[in-house]
């Protein structure tokens, strides 16, 4: 598998760089977010706004206000935790084009509970206006800056930084759900670094004869009712969610709504966050502890499947180490 | 100028206390602080071209949103957003009342569109958002609106536009962490085509601000987080006049009206001090007893008679 180093720093450098109405705007996160390149080649369009991020979202809706398109950039739990009442009257109420740009998304830092979204996806879907992406891959880092900055109204992506495995050929697509595999069995809905997971865990599920489909989601909101309802017609035994956040609010609900506003009765399965906070650890060791990863998924293949399928460790694709410390990384956090 | 701003704020305090009177409550206190202040802004300071807004405001046009092409600001009523003129955002939403008479006295605002103040449907809202006249963006949440505009302030000096950016403050504000994180931004970026009016009634819902939150020496904290501010009298033109003429060569100006709540009205207001947020009634008697004491003092005809 191709991992791609800093796809962001990169990408964000070709397309903002030619666009004088993008700004560039952190909070003194910005090489932990790749944009320091961006700052050092371009400083007219990038603006430091200090640790201090009630202000820096309204004063990007004023900027939004007067036709620039100010792209914000600090850990994801930083833009909906202490300002949400800034993201919701300055931003989403009046609709402005303020691009969220959240890094660290769920577990995938060691900065423990202060730094980790868990809840974004909940907290956000919750608001009226906004949409919400979720990276999943080098590529779709690299190409979902256009498709956010052609949203109508404010954008929070959750972000994936430093080392970034390759997965898709396609770009990113608005409101478009990728079929990853498609198996006749089970249905594996994933976004995010859970897609890796799953790409994992099902070579290993059809060899021992169980049939996967599985489905990869960028964007969260709005959702693709009828791909997933089509996708679920189509398997057997019924769905599994597994998302890099807290199982409430999140991919797995989204799920459970539409299934429920369908009156489609089917077994669901959340795999994510058990409504539980977690702790600072590297993203393997929480992946496993929290029941994220690979092996979570099989289990609960063969819960679907009323069986055991003896499936080991071994005979799941190995997990890719990414190194705690590294030059992709800016710091630990 | 064709009227006198001592005029148009007399004209302020007595459509705000009939209102008040005729709907059985009203922020009444407010209108007795900002009377001079806004009544200066609107008739000899704020550089805005005429009204593009319909003198009677439109029913709410439904909340922005994408799949909504009717929705509308209040800022039509300061006139076009043109590089040469000012925009001016009001950040204390519940002095909407206020505001809007100021609007009608300054002749951009029928005075039948205050008779669709708080009725359903209505964009003329008790507190003031982004669709009600003289209002661009919503403020409700305190302190917000001082970081929007300089945000507009920040994209319209760097276009090198000549207007100015007009933010009325209320002291109130001053407690919230994201004002001081604004300032300091303002600082920082060189923001300097703000001017900050702070209408420091030294009350707020609670009370007399000296018994909710800390308030401190605000001259020396703002020009300590790099904004340029002075102390004048805000019921004293002459004084007013002079202190919102300054400007910074690399920061926001601010100045700080002290004022007081029962202005032009104190022989009624003063002793509800400091209960005078929203005033309401609790009799008819009492209401009574306040139209006729300040209709006396304002030299009006009583509205309860």
């Amino acid at each position: 598998m191709e991992l791609v180093e800093k796809p962001y720093a990169k990408a964000f450098i070709a397309y903002a760089s030619k666009r004088p109405e993008v700004l560039c705007l952190s909070a003194d996160l910005t090489s932990s977010c790749e944009v320091d390149r961006f700052r050092d080649q371009y400083p007219r369009q990038f603006l430091s706004c200090g640790m201090a991020e009630q202000n820096m979202l309204s004063f990007a809706a004023g900027l939004a206000m007067e036709g620039f398109r100010p792209f914000i950039h600090t850990f994801g739990v930083f833009l909906y935790r202490r300002p949400l009442d800034q993201l919701i009257n300055s931003i989403a109420y009046p609709n402005r084009k303020v691009r969220l740009m959240g890094f660290l998304p769920g577990i995938t830092t060691p900065g423990g509970v202060t730094h980790q979204a868990i809840d974004d996806i909940a907290i956000l879907r919750a608001v009226p206006n906004m949409t919400l992406l979720e990276t999943g891959d080098a590529t779709e880092v690299e190409t979902v800056l256009p498709v956010a900055d052609a949203v109508d109204g404010p954008v929070y992506v959750r972000v994936l930084r430093g080392q970034v495995p390759r997965l898709f050929s396609t770009p990113f697509r608005f409101n478009d759900i990728r079929c990853v595999r498609e198996g006749r069995d089970v249905l594996i809905v994933t976004a995010g670094i859970t897609t890796e997971e799953a790409m994992r865990a099902t070579a290993a599920l059809e060899a021992k004869g169980l049939s996967v489909r599985h489905l990869h989601v960028g964007t969260l909101k709005p959702f693709n009712r009828e791909q997933f309802l089509d996708h679920l017609a189509s398997v057997r035994l019924g769905v599994i969610s597994l998302e890099n956040h807290t199982i409430v609010g999140g991919l797995g609900s989204i799920l459970a709504e539409l299934m429920a506003d369908a009156g489609v009765g089917r077994p669901l399965v959340r795999l994510g966050l058990k409504d539980t906070f977690a702790h600072g650890a590297s993203k393997p060791y929480l992946m496993t502890k929290y029941g994220l990863d690979a092996m979570a998924l099989v289990r609960a293949a063969e819960k679907l499947a009323g069986q055991a399928l003896g499936i080991t460790q071994d005979e799941l694709l190995a997990v890719r180490l990414e190194a705690v410390h590294s030059a992709s990384k800016a710091e630990a956090l | 100028m064709t009227r006198s701003t001592q005029a148009i704020a007399d004209g302020i305090r007595r459509r705000v206390f009939e209102h008040t009177i005729r709907h059985n409550g009203g922020y009444l206190s407010q209108a007795c602080s900002a009377a001079e202040s806004l009544a200066l802004l609107y008739n000899e300071v704020l550089h805005l071209g005429p009204s593009t807004a319909p003198a009677i405001p439109r029913p709410f046009p439904g909340v922005p949103g994408p799949h909504n092409p009717d929705s509308f600001t209040g800022a039509g009523y300061h006139g076009p957003a043109s590089p040469e003129y000012d925009r001016f955002f009001i950040s204390p939403a519940h002095y909407a009342l206020v505001v809007y008479a100021a609007l009608i006295e300054a002749g951009r605002m029928a005075p039948e569109g205050l008779e669709h103040f708080n009725r359903d449907g209505s964009s003329v809202e008790m507190i003031g958002a982004e669709h009600s006249p003289g209002f661009e963006v919503t403020t409700g949440s305190l302190a917000q609106g001082l970081s929007m505009a300089s945000g507009v302030a920040w994209a319209r000096q760097r276009r090198g536009e000549p207007g100015r950016v007009w933010v009325y403050l209320s002291d109130g504000e001053l407690q919230e962490g994201q004002t001081w994180e604004c300032f300091a931004n303002m600082a920082f970026h060189r923001i300097a085509n703000v001017s900050v009016v702070i209408d420091v009634n030294a009350q707020q819902c609670d009370g007399a601000m000296s018994t909710v939150g800390y308030m401190g020496d605000w001259i020396a904290r703002l020009r300590s987080f790099g904004a340029d501010a002075v102390e004048v009298d805000g019921h004293d033109l002459t004084a007013m006049r002079a202190a919102l003429s300054r400007r910074a060569e690399d920061r926001p100006v601010v100045t700080l009206m002290r004022t007081s709540p029962y202005q032009g009205m104190d022989a009624a207001l003063k002793k509800r001090f400091p209960r005078l947020h929203y005033v309401r009634f609790q009799s008819s008697e009492e209401r009574r007893e306040l139209a006729r004491s300040v209709a006396a003092q304002l030299g009006i005809p009583n509205p309860e008679p």
